[in-house]
């Protein structure tokens, strides 16, 4: 009887208890896969878990990590970026190529920043101003970007000089350079998406568009400014990778795009926008490194490490709209 | 009875112990350039086979793809496991170098196997190559020569215009051509590249056939160029007149050396390579051979081996040749 009364009255749902709020979330499903794949890789192979091998680990996808980070925000607001991977890539070998040819080190790494940042404004004028879909635009541009890239390196690698090596090497008490960025930057984006204006708004522009022009909120201008950031953290990123690795070839991060777009998804960030978090990503950035880390220790081959990461993602995009469902607000 | 099974107690630990104190403790890896590659499946029997018999431990891993960084995690995997060796066959000749020289601070030997990190020797210990790349061209014009009585035009069907390695043996087959006179009666007419695609070296071949009627024999030092120019002799029907040769893989030449087309060709051992190489690391652990430029080792069916410039270590000094009656003893 009384589910008749509520359906005839439309009372307003009870509002959930705080702890099914904190609780049942896309984030926590990340985490409680993070502590998993921590305890699963800790039975797999002894030699798991160390914490310094554990960051060391995380140097080799840092890069990528952070550019996945801020294309969270990108993708929040309605859009998506396929060519970050591809950016990285023409950015470092421009700086590289700029360094070789006699340019001063500084000034060759503001080139590929600035070449980031250009090629941010690429994606940002066929998608903002010309109104493109952003899926179609960017997987142009990724090919574009790469070609580029293949033009000024050749098939050749372009060596660093030593001085300029081992980004991954310096320490900040203890945890690499790259971690602590890494840290660093998603704690900053983190504050901005959930405590700011903009952040709101980014939400609202990814929610409903439409809505949020009506109420003022500029919406052009907030997502020419993520293309514009997602291009010249890219370029960081890329110019960062150099730095590892000591050499530039075109085929940096060859495939990279794959593996940020799955650092949101796995953090729980909606593709379709309006819903997500960078706390989900960077657990999900975690979590990649944990599980890959683990197998590989362990001496598992590649087939079955790529069979466990397709799982992981699929186990992540159902409970992910799952819990959406659930929580429609 | 009590004395035979104490001898025997006695024996068995002590051969345990000394083994114990020789090998068993030594871990070696082999990092492949990807996983499912019959070649370095071959080269991973070698080192199983050789662990077998001189008691190491042994493991192969590889990344899904032979991309220049995808083995980067591997390695690491390595150094956190603490393993004594690591082999490689590098996917990159420099993106490697960082996590080689972090390996070697932890006192893991570095050696790189069936190819180098060229022009940066110094981040690896030693490399073990197939064999004398000097003497390629001048084996494969003595394999071509033995087919063809010594006598006539050959040509040679190449992979692309810029492959350094086949480059380097074709200059070898014209110095050998021009210089030895044991050659003197064979003339060598064309140099064709396909290009190590399938249709462009069916083109070629076919446009060789055409170009040179007179055409005796032909030289084709790359597994694609072979098994093309095998398969235009073997459906025109041709193989008594012009005979094929080169560099092939015998799991794809397998079906023209059993129908005659073609007689014998050659490559070196991937097997011999990690048989080597595993002979080498426990060798460089136990202290029984060293790694300096000069030295001599020996090795069981392999006979001695010398350590040459650059810690560069042949495993074979000629080619293998493959025919009919030793085809099916690979498997690669």
């Amino acid at each position: 009887m009384s589910d008749s009364q509520v359906a005839f009255n439309r009372e307003p749902v009870a509002a959930r208890p705080t702890w099914h709020v904190i609780l049942v979330r896309p984030e926590s499903m990340t985490l409680l896969l993070l502590v998993a794949g921590l305890v699963g890789a800790s039975i797999l192979s002894p030699f798991f878990l160390d914490v310094n091998y554990i960051l060391r680990s995380f140097t080799l996808t840092a890069e990528m990590s952070l550019v996945a980070l801020v294309l969270t925000l990108v993708v929040i607001s309605g859009e998506i970026d396929l060519s970050p991977a591809a950016n990285m890539a023409l950015s470092a070998c421009l700086f590289a190529w700029m360094h070789d040819a006699g340019l001063a080190l500084p000034l060759a790494v503001l080139v590929g920043l600035l070449a980031g940042l250009l090629m941010g404004a690429i994606n940002a004028f066929m998608t903002i101003r010309l109104q493109l879909p952003s899926i179609i635009v960017t997987i142009g541009t990724l090919i574009f970007y790469r070609g580029l890239a293949q033009v000024i390196a050749g098939d050749r690698s372009i060596r660093l000089p030593e001085h300029f090596i081992g980004i991954n090497t310096v320490m900040v008490f203890g945890v690499p350079l790259p971690v602590v960025i890494f840290v660093v930057s998603a704690i900053i984006l983190g504050l901005v998406l959930g405590t700011t204006v903009i952040g709101r708004q980014i939400y609202q522009i990814g929610t409903n568009q439409n809505a949020a022009l009506h109420a003022g909120i500029n919406a052009k201008r907030i997502k020419v400014g993520l293309f514009l950031l997602l291009g010249v953290v890219s370029a960081a990123a890329g110019i960062m990778a150099a730095s590892r690795l000591g050499s530039v070839r075109y085929d940096l991060v060859q495939g990279g795009e794959l593996q940020m777009v799955l650092m949101a998804m796995l953090g729980g960030t909606y593709i379709f926008g309006g819903r997500g978090t960078i706390l989900g990503t960077f657990l999900a950035a975690w979590l990649l490194v944990i599980v890959s880390t683990g197998m590989t220790v362990a001496n598992l081959m590649p087939a079955i490490q790529l069979t466990v990461l397709g799982i992981l993602l699929i186990v992540a995009i159902i409970a992910t709209n799952f819990i959406y469902a659930r929580t429609q607000r | 009875m009590f004395k035979r099974s104490t001898i025997a107690v006695i024996t068995a630990v002590a051969l345990s112990a000394g083994n114990a104190a020789i090998a068993e403790d030594i871990d070696i890896v082999f990092v492949g350039k990807n996983t499912g590659n019959p070649y370095f499946d071959s080269l991973t029997d070698g080192f199983v086979d050789a662990c077998e018999v001189i008691s190491c431990n042994f493991e192969f891993v590889a990344p899904a793809t032979a991309e220049a960084t995808s083995q980067i995690p591997f390695l690491e995997a390595q150094i956190q496991r603490g393993v004594d060796v690591i082999a490689i066959s590098p996917n990159s000749p420099d993106a490697l170098n960082q996590v080689f020289a972090s390996a070697r601070e932890e006192g893991i030997i570095v050696m790189t196997v069936n190819g180098d990190i060229t022009g940066n020797e110094e981040y690896r210990d030693a490399t073990i190559l197939p064999t004398d790349f000097t003497k390629v061209g001048a084996d494969q014009v003595e394999i071509v020569g033995s087919l063809i009585g010594y006598e006539g035009e050959v040509a040679i069907l190449s992979a692309t215009t810029e492959a350094p390695d086949q480059n380097f043996w074709i200059e070898g087959m014209n110095e050998t051509i021009a210089n030895d006179a044991k050659y003197a009666n064979m003339t060598l007419v064309a140099t064709v590249y396909g290009d190590d695609q399938p249709e462009k070296s069916t083109t070629e071949m076919e446009a060789l056939l055409a170009n040179f009627p007179d055409l005796k024999g032909v030289i084709a030092p790359t597994t694609v160029g072979i098994a093309a120019a095998a398969q235009v002799v073997q459906s025109r029907g041709i193989s008594d007149t012009v005979k094929v040769t080169g560099l092939g893989l015998p799991s794809e030449m397998r079906d023209f050396v059993k129908d005659g087309t073609v007689e014998g060709f050659q490559l070196w051992s991937p097997y011999n390579q990690g048989w080597l190489a595993a002979h080498f690391a426990v060798g460089l652990k136990d202290g029984s051979m060293t790694n300096e430029v000069g030295a001599t080792f020996d090795v069981p069916n392999l006979g001695t081996i010398t350590i040459n410039e650059n810690n560069s270590i042949n495993t074979q000094s000629a080619l293998t040749t493959f025919n009919a009656d030793n085809i099916d003893d690979f498997d690669f």
